[in-house]
């Protein structure tokens, strides 16, 4: 590209500019930028590929002999449900990062500068995100199905399983809208994210059941969302879980009940923090 | 007003902090016109730019951009605009014609329609070869023509252009200049930041300088030169070691304050007497016995206007200045 000749722009002037064609319309534009993204950047991608079947494999082999499941069963069935919680919580960790991301780089300013809907940013990491979420549900059932993991309910159940997992990835987006509008830097979000989301997946069934955890932390745990949702998971899936028995507390009696409450909590608290939080995040 | 204003602001104000970006700014683009915001890094040209294309409020003041009033009516500015910002006005990640079809999108045409003014302008800006390759590998100057592409995507009547050839070699500058020219030609409206005085005087019909927020000297280039004064003589010594005395010989001869250029071994000095000056400056030189190289009677550059008005060269701008005013 030594010598170019530029011929002359059609600079033309529009009299009148092109109606608006809604939010769903800009949302799904922003979203099918961000889902190139992710094929362009594989490596991007590792907290929904790698990462997860790394966890299957790693807690199903190293641990898995040392922990037994109360009840009988085997542990690489009881596992699954508990990671499938963990890798949806962690969703809030990719949108969180493309959103601080894009602010860093400024592509939200120039989002902002056109006559897009009011949302259809937001909108767009969210279904980015939701859809991203679903690949990471994809391969671990692949990867549990290779190591022993079985469904053993039915197909509605399991369908309903897998919604509630949606449900909860969805949730957990705003919750990463919220993380990435509060935190300034890419690198800040790793960090906090890190710190906040990582024991939260920890104190709860997710690997290990709570009944033999000690007195508080064990409260904690059954209290946990990311419990009920392994537990629900394991239910729905038709995996070994804790026998429940009458002193356990409301949330491990109901697991799924105990999940959509949270689901739906989340969504209604912090979606409009994360919305506050993003404009604030952008009145400079 | 609307209709012949482009860009019409009255007393912008904006504070970040206890730092004022701008202090109370008035100016005008005229429609079809094209003016230039002259200043150093910090001085408040992007804020100016983001306030117009309705990025930033501001704190006070009143500014109209294609007849529509930025605080009251955004998205309707929005619509008749096009932004070329300082970086990230096209995306790494996807190819150049990519880029202009989700632009196309978002400026809400149909997506036949986005793909089909992609292919348009691309073939315009000679982006043909590099369409369907990542923006992350186009050279600096390839990139800068799908910045401006981006911005003509959907017919805006106003164009913002902050710093557009910023980084470009020379090369690249000056092709990227012939094309602003044309873009002027068909009537466009432009407002475009810079810190190059070549840049705004061969561009704008009208440069505002500004420095801290404020507009210390506005006009066309050949007002700007003559605000500061008339012609100047130009004096280059053989020996260095003689600058100070012709220095002190000059002001003698015009009664003003001889500036010292050590880098180019000049002296330059106001010359109220255009060739009057001269003549007696030969005279007052030969007789000190200072041998002269050269000696010559000059029209201000712009560079020497900016360097009169704000008291720092036009070029000073990577002297550490915080990127204020974003």
């Amino acid at each position: 590209m030594t010598d170019t000749t530029i011929s002359r722009p059609t600079a033309t002037v529009r009299t009148e500019p092109y109606r608006s064609r809604g939010l769903l319309h800009d949302t799904w534009v922003i979203a099918r930028r961000g889902l190139t993204h992710l094929v362009r950047q594989p490596e991007q991608l590792t907290d929904a590929t790698i990462q997860p079947v790394m966890f299957v494999l790693l807690f199903a082999y190293v641990f898995g002999g040392a922990i037994a499941v109360p009840g009988g069963g085997e542990y690489r069935e009881f596992l699954m449900g508990g990671i499938f919680a963990q890798t949806v919580v962690f969703t809030a960790f990719g949108v969180a990062l493309s959103l601080a991301t894009d602010r860093k780089n400024q592509a939200i300013d120039r989002f902002r500068s056109l006559p897009i809907a009011r949302g259809a940013v937001l909108g767009g990491h969210a279904l980015t995100n939701l859809l991203k979420s679903m690949l990471p549900i994809v391969l671990m059932s692949l990867c549990g199905l290779a190591i022993g993991w079985r469904v053993h309910s039915s197909i509605a159940d399991a369908i309903l399983g897998y919604a509630l997992l949606l449900g909860f990835s969805f949730a957990m987006i705003w919750v990463g809208i919220l993380l990435g509008s509060v935190i300034a830097t890419p690198e800040g979000v790793t960090g906090t994210g890190f710190v906040v989301l990582f024991p939260l997946t920890f104190m709860a069934s997710t690997f290990v059941p709570t009944r033999t955890m000690p007195g508080l932390l064990r409260v904690v745990a059954e209290w946990n969302p990311v419990t009920t949702l392994s537990d629900a998971a394991r239910i729905l899936f038709g995996n070994p879980n804790t026998p429940v028995v009458p002193e356990d507390p409301w949330s491990i009696q109901h697991p799924i009940a105990y999940s959509v409450i949270w689901i739906v909590a989340i969504i209604v608290i912090s979606a409009p923090l994360a919305v506050r939080a993003y404009e604030k995040s952008l009145a400079k | 007003m609307p209709d012949e204003y482009a860009v019409y602001a009255r007393g912008l104000v904006r504070r970040y902090g206890a730092k004022t970006a701008l202090a109370g700014v008035d100016f005008e683009v005229k429609t079809g016109s094209v003016t230039a915001i002259l200043g150093p890094n910090g001085a408040g040209k992007t804020t100016a730019v983001r306030i117009l294309t309705t990025l930033s409020e501001a704190d006070e003041g009143e500014a109209t951009v294609a007849g529509f009033n930025v605080r009251t009516h955004p998205h309707e500015v929005r619509r008749r605009i096009g932004l070329a910002a300082q970086d990230a006005t096209v995306d790494p990640l996807l190819t150049g014609r990519e880029n202009l079809v989700m632009l196309g999108e978002l400026y809400q045409m149909g997506r036949g329609e986005a793909k089909s003014r992609a292919a348009e302008l691309l073939t315009e800006f000679s982006l043909d070869d590099a369409a369907d390759r990542k923006v992350a590998g186009y050279s600096g100057g390839m990139r800068r023509r799908l910045d401006l592409a981006a911005t003509l995507v959907a017919h805006p009547s106003v164009l913002f252009l902050d710093e557009p050839t910023t980084g470009l070699d020379p090369r690249a500058r000056n092709e990227l200049w012939g094309v602003l020219a044309t873009l002027v030609e068909r009537g466009t409206s432009v407002l475009l930041t810079t810190q190059y005085l070549e840049e705004a005087e061969r561009l704008a019909d009208e440069i505002i300088v500004i420095d801290h927020g404020r507009i210390i000297a506005r006009g066309d280039a050949r007002q700007l030169k003559r605000e500061i004064g008339g012609d100047h003589v130009h004096v280059v010594v053989v020996d260095p070691a003689r600058l100070n005395d012709a220095a002190v010989t000059l002001s003698e001869v015009t009664g003003a304050h001889a500036v010292i250029e050590a880098a180019t071994r000049a002296v330059i000095a106001p010359a109220a007497d255009g060739v009057q000056t001269i003549v007696r400056a030969a005279q007052a030189l030969g007789a000190a016995g200072i041998a002269v190289e050269d000696l010559s009677l000059r029209q201000p550059t712009l560079d020497e206007v900016f360097l009169e008005l704000t008291g720092q060269p036009a070029n000073a701008d990577d002297a550490g200045v915080p990127a204020g005013g974003r």
